[in-house]
């Protein structure tokens, strides 16, 4: 969920990335690891920019860089997503690969995990395997201290020829050490001696053949040990990259094809085909990381995992897994729901009351009546609604995601509920970008990337939708809470409005099911693909650090959108409000006009018009709807909730237009930011557009049924 | 029971085995083996997901859930 401008549309449109020297002497730094090790951490504590983090697996998607100043030299560094192998067998595999090949770093900072090292390793050797400009970052190990493991580093910097740093990125421990490593490095005071894989004979033999002529092409820009291992291996996506950056085709120079063929003779003689040949050069490199790990690491404690299995035996139970997943679900909404009651009335009063000064200082500089109207009446007062009913649900839900997020639990959501994704024929982590979906529809459909097969991620980014983002989150608790919670008397109140919530959102994910399976068996046939997920270790969220973070980078950027919409928006309701044709205004002509097809839809047409104004933000819709009635009989003062609702009633609302109010939010369009991320991601106006009609769709036609249903049954 | 082999699917939960060979190929072959699931690498099936066919399992050091497809095609040698 990183909800910054990274993630959620400015930059993501910008395109591919690009780096800025601001002068040659600036040193590039490519940041990689393993996802989950704290490569995020590393970077924001190094750059001071804010790359949301979070425990589990696939979370930076986007390459985000930074800048920071050591001794003499600007540092420029690239955060790379996380991968376990730079073998290519995922896109974020080869954008990592790529980007350590081509992207021509002036050194590569591997993270890893000092709890895990061992597999951490292997990404470690396969990267020595393409440059020696390497240093090694051990993360972590103050876990790893919890856990008993004891880490050698000077051992481990032996063994692999190159720096190693070991670091608490969370503290900030050890970063002085890694920027001084990566100082030593860049200004070439150290020279890499990295350790070499050797493979078998054979193996070696047919590089040997290859490996002088691709030297003398390459003039030392790749390793081109490297390079002929590679091309005995036949990866088109680097034959790919390699002719993107070499600006010619190895394959094409005659030397360079006999001598490939003539190697690729000699592994077939011995019986090693192309299969074979990876078979071997993987097993050796995973070999290789184990004899190092079993020389520097020693497990005081055998069951050095014991509390993380015993927590997982709870949390991914048979029994309790599920219940207790919806039931932290329900934690969060009954928090959210009754945290937000006190602020966002607060809020309320303190904004009106401005607004009546606001009003006194137009008379009182005798401002035009019609220039009080669009700076009151219109901006401000929608901006007010927006703050006051949006911005407390929003900063205390994102917290308190955040910190299940921080924990650990994510991962265990998507373990817990693969099979109902298996039965759609959907990807297993399709739950994660769900639960991205909860921060920011666009960032969840970013997310998308971490599914490797395109028909999946396709059917990824169309239901996405179905889980309400933050902007129609709370406009899911204001409806909630004015029309429900009153049928229950005093303390129940928030936990029946708790069960409404958790059962639209369980409505919303079974939505997305149900249409993850129909978008496979007609437009996106095909089975699900195989794929691994890792549950990492539970790690202590860092409570504090979590609400400073997600208020002030994610709730406040959310709300900043929402206002910068949501102002023009106040001018236009405004002045469709006061220009007036044949006795009506032209706000009353336009839903007038909507309200026939609104009404089938159990909504009204300034319901509908709202829906539509909303397209920029759907944080606006509420306020929207609350503008167009208060300027239809603007006599009415609101400072509550509850006079609130009588607006509503008193404009026809009934039980039915707020259930379809909610139906209608959950199921709509995506917002515009949205719809322009999925273009991007998907490079396909085709499949924008399929994103935006198949909720639409869902949603007009859930309303029409439910809301006819009722009507036919007499039950309103 | 020595050289008795079966697919990783088939290990009972709590139980460790030893790798002996992928019958899985192109891509699904790299990435287990990527993982580290090489020849003589020893797995323990740890806990079936509450939804089923997911099982997670201990390989390395690391905790990796397999759904039963792909743990079909790891061979094991269970007790080993």
């Amino acid at each position: 969920m990183g909800l910054t401008s990274q993630s959620t549309g400015a930059g993501v449109l910008e395109g591919e990335l690009k780096i800025e020297r601001t002068s040659p002497k600036d040193k590039v730094i490519a940041l990689t690891g393993n996802p989950n090790v704290g490569k995020s951490t590393v970077f924001n504590s190094l750059t001071g920019l804010n790359q949301h983090t979070g425990n589990w697996p696939g979370k930076t998607v986007t390459n985000a860089q930074g800048k920071y100043r050591h001794k003499d030299t600007n540092f420029i560094m690239v955060d790379i997503p996380g991968t376990y192998s730079l073998m290519a067998n995922s896109i974020e595999e080869q954008v990592a690969r790529d980007f350590v090949c081509f992207g021509s770093p002036d050194a590569t900072v591997i993270v890893t995990d000092a709890t895990c090292l061992e597999r951490n390793l292997n990404l470690v050797l396969q990267t020595l395997e393409i440059t020696s400009n390497v240093v090694v970052c051990v993360n972590l190990l103050d876990e790893a201290k919890k856990k008993k493991i004891n880490i050698n580093l000077k051992e481990l910097s032996k063994k692999l020829g190159v720096p190693v740093v070991g670091t608490n990125a969370r503290n900030g421990q050890g970063l002085k050490e890694l920027m001084d490593a990566v100082y030593e490095v860049t200004n070439k005071h150290t020279t890499p001696s990295p350790l070499i894989i050797h493979y078998d004979d054979i193996i070696e033999d047919a590089v040997n053949i290859l490996e002088p002529s691709v030297k003398e092409l390459l003039s030392d820009k790749i390793s081109s040990r490297w390079t002929a291992l590679k091309l005995l291996d036949g990866d088109p996506t680097l034959l790919i990259g390699l002719r993107k950056y070499l600006d010619f085709d190895l394959l094409e120079n005659i030397t360079i094809t006999k001598k490939l063929k003539e190697a690729k003779e000699v592994l077939l003689k011995a019986g090693i085909d192309h299969e074979l040949l990876r078979d071997k050069t993987v097993s050796h490199i995973v070999c290789a990381a184990e004899e190092i790990s079993n020389k520097v690491i020693k497990f005081e404690k055998a069951e050095y995992n014991h509390i993380d299995r015993k927590i997982d035996s709870v949390l991914t139970s048979r029994i309790f897994g599920i219940p207790i997943m919806v039931g932290l679900l329900g934690i969060v909404f009954w928090l959210t729901i009754t945290g937000a009651n006190y602020p966002s009335s607060m809020l309320a009063d303190f904004l009106f009351s401005i607004e009546s000064r606001l009003t006194d200082f137009f008379i009182w500089v005798k401002a035009p009546s019609w220039l009080h109207g669009l700076m009151v009446s219109g901006i401000y007062k929608t901006l007010a609604w927006v703050i006051s009913v949006m911005l407390p649900p929003m900063a205390i839900f994102f917290p308190l995601f955040t910190l299940l997020e921080d924990l650990g639990y994510l991962p265990r959501v998507a373990f817990n509920l693969d099979n109902f994704f298996k039965k759609a024929c959907a990807h297993g982590k399709q739950a994660l970008t769900m639960c991205m979906g909860f921060g920011c529809n666009a960032a969840g459909i970013i997310g998308c990337r971490i599914i490797d097969s395109p028909r999946e991620r396709l059917i990824a980014t169309i239901t996405n939708n179905f889980v309400p983002c933050n902007g129609r989150f709370p406009t899911l608790i204001a409806i909630i809470t004015m029309f429900f919670a009153g049928f229950v008397a005093g303390p129940y109140q928030s936990i029946f409005s708790t069960l409404i919530l958790t059962g639209v959102i369980v409505f919303g994910i079974i939505m997305t099911l149900i249409v993850s399976r129909i978008l496979s068996k007609t437009i996106l046939k095909g089975l699900p693909s195989s794929f691994t997920l890792e549950l990492p270790p539970y790690r202590k969220p860092q409570i504090g650090k979590v609400i400073v973070r997600s208020i002030f980078d994610r709730t406040l950027f959310v709300l900043g959108r929402a206002v910068i919409v949501a102002a023009p928006a106040g001018v236009v309701i405004w002045i469709l409000a006061n220009i007036h044709f044949e006795d009506l205004s032209l706000l009353a002509h336009c839903a007038a006009f909507l309200d026939p097809f609104a009404n089938l839809l159990g909504l009204d047409g300034y319901i509908l018009m709202a829906f539509i104004l909303g397209f920029p933000a759907n944080e606006i819709v509420v306020p929207i709807i609350i503008m167009c009635y208060m300027a239809t009989d603007s006599m009415l003062e609101l400072d509550s909730l509850n006079q609130l609702r009588e607006l509503l009633v008193s404009h026809g609302w009934t039980w039915l237009t707020a259930v379809s109010v909610m139906l209608f939010s959950l199921m709509h369009w995506p917002c515009g930011t949205t719809c322009l991320t999925i273009r991007k991601e998907t490079q396909s106006w085709k499949w924008a557009c399929i994103s935006f009609l198949v909720p639409t769709a869902c949603g007009i036609i859930i309303c029409f049924v439910f809301a006819n249903s009722v009507r036919l049954l007499g039950l309103i | 029971m020595k050289n008795h082999l079966i697919p990783l699917c088939l290990l009972p939960s709590g139980k460790k085995a030893k790798v002996k060979f992928l019958t899985s190929d192109g891509n699904m072959r790299r990435r287990m083996l990527d993982l580290g699931l090489i020849n003589e690498t020893i797995v323990e099936s740890l806990q079936k997901s509450p939804s089923g066919n997911l099982t997670a399992y201990g390989i390395r050091g690391a905790i990796i859930a397999l759904r039963s497809e792909e743990a079909n095609k790891i061979i094991v040698e269970p007790n080993y």
